[in-house]
């Protein structure tokens, strides 16, 4: 339990750049990044978490309760919401795309020039 | 700062939160796999929406209740929508 | 290079880089023994500094607000690019949105769908708009509950048509109300700065209670604005795909 968590993170870190790389269709290869994006979110929460800690709002617990790590959940937060527009900002990319070359596999892709 | 005797009206043991936490990351890594290994793009979508609901669940297991409603409304309902936008307009584009 | 050869890199550069994760791994205190003095100081003093019980959004809109102004126009700038990049190209032309759905011959929209969408989409603004405007109490804040406002909007198309969408959704109507919300948390801050205080420090009256809904300054407000530049960006970048999907041709 003491690196479990760190290790899960990097199997999904490592499956998904394996879908990256060996992917056939540019949508595929879109949803294998969000996969490993997911997977630092999974990392950053591992690295705050206290032991027995409670969540960090004191709305109905006493003030000074030890509680989890809370900027780590701060940056994951607003991190969670901007990936998703720049993902979709590269899912526009890959309509024009498909549109300008008739192909969605990234492998012919890169073989055309133009 | 690391105490062990935290007591509110929500704690649990600590061995009941650490087998939680060990189900729920092998779960999630078993459903990344999974996202990964579908070729479709069309059943990858729900894959990764049943992926962001996991995905959610284990994070509120660390204890961060905000994270988790971000990754359910993101997770499950806006990336696929926009996903599966994207994919009829290939595919009408194929007819 | 074929496949196989790509994969076989592959597979090399991945152990490295996984033998380099897991020698980094090795000078991590472990998991639960989180050791850091930042996260217990901020959570020893926030709730005397800024009468506010939800130290996340605390963190997120008042000690670390300047690192939110940057997201925040991350995602600005992303729904701008999403509707430059699907602009309409020359050689297309885009119908009209009228004519366009009359003649579509799809099965109609089944009435369990319609009636979930009826039931749900009032408590669904509700419940976002309720996650906006309570950052500073709960776990809330202005982005979530911008996402879960855009929820209901797809809610409606998914439940409607493509018409009512557009009808409650009108580009122009929603690019200002993103601005707005961009504007206003910059405005914030400036308006700090005027008043001859740093940049977004916290100048509104701090209320009494801990927790109350108009405590804690200008967290609330910031979060609200936050709250509907999301739900706008996320609104427009869907209603930017349904109309490149449905009223985008090629011209022929």
């Amino acid at each position: 339990m003491q690196i479990f968590p760190f290790i899960v993170v990097a199997w999904i870190l490592g499956v998904g750049l394996y879908g990256v790389v060996t992917s056939r269709h540019l949508v595929h290869q879109i949803i294998c990044l969000i996969v490993v994006q997911s997977s630092t979110y999974v990392l950053l929460l591992g690295v705050g978490y206290v032991t027995g800690a409670v969540a960090p709002y004191f709305f109905d617990v006493p003030n000074h309760t030890p509680a989890v790590d809370p900027v780590v959940q701060a940056c994951a937060l607003t991190d969670v919401v901007v990936e998703a527009a720049v993902t979709a900002l590269l899912l526009s990319f890959a309509i024009q795309a498909y549109k300008r070359f008739g192909t969605l596999d990234p492998q012919e892709l890169a073989a055309l020039k133009g | 700062m690391n105490t062990l005797a935290v007591h509110t009206p929500y704690t649990v043991p600590v061995a009941m939160m650490d087998a939680l936490q060990v189900t729920l990351l092998v779960l999630v890594a078993v459903a990344a796999t999974a996202v990964v290994l579908i070729r479709v793009p069309a059943r990858q979508v729900l894959m990764l929406s049943v992926y962001g609901v996991l995905l959610a669940v284990l994070f509120l297991a660390f204890q961060a209740p905000d994270v988790t409603l971000s990754e359910l409304t993101v997770g499950a309902v806006l990336l696929p929508a926009v996903l599966l936008l994207t994919l009829a307009k290939v595919r009408k584009k194929e007819q | 290079m074929t496949p196989q050869q790509r994969r076989w890199i592959f597979l090399v550069a991945g152990t490295g880089l996984v033998a380099f994760y897991l020698w980094g791994l090795s000078g991590l205190p472990g998991f639960g023994r989180y050791p850091g003095p930042y996260g217990f100081a901020i959570l020893r003093v926030v709730v005397a500094q800024t009468n506010a019980t939800g130290v996340v959004s605390a963190i997120n809109f008042e000690y670390r607000g300047f690192d939110t102004v940057g997201e925040e126009f991350i995602l600005f700038v992303a729904a701008a690019g999403v509707a430059t990049v699907l602009r309409r190209l020359r050689g297309e032309r885009e119908q009209p949105a009228t004519s366009e759905a009359a003649d579509r011959d799809v099965p109609p929209t089944s009435s369990a769908v319609r009636m979930v969408g009826l039931l749900f989409t009032g408590p669904v603004v509700l419940a976002g708009w309720w996650l906006a405007s309570h950052a500073q109490t709960n776990p809330s804040g202005g982005f979530q509950g911008g996402v879960m406002l855009a929820t209901a909007f797809v809610l409606i198309y998914l439940s409607g048509e493509f018409l009512v969408f557009k009808r409650f959704s009108p580009i122009d109507l929603t690019d200002v109300v993103e601005a707005v919300g961009a504007a206003g948390f910059a405005a914030i801050g400036v308006s700090a700065v005027a008043m001859g205080l740093p940049y977004l420090k916290n100048f509104l009256p701090l209320g009494s209670v801990p927790g109350a809904v108009s405590s804690s300054g200008t967290i609330a407000l910031i979060s609200f604005f936050v709250g509907i530049e999301v739900a706008a960006a996320f609104i427009l970048i869907v209603a930017e795909l349904l109309d490149q999907t449905l009223l985008i041709r090629q011209e022929d």
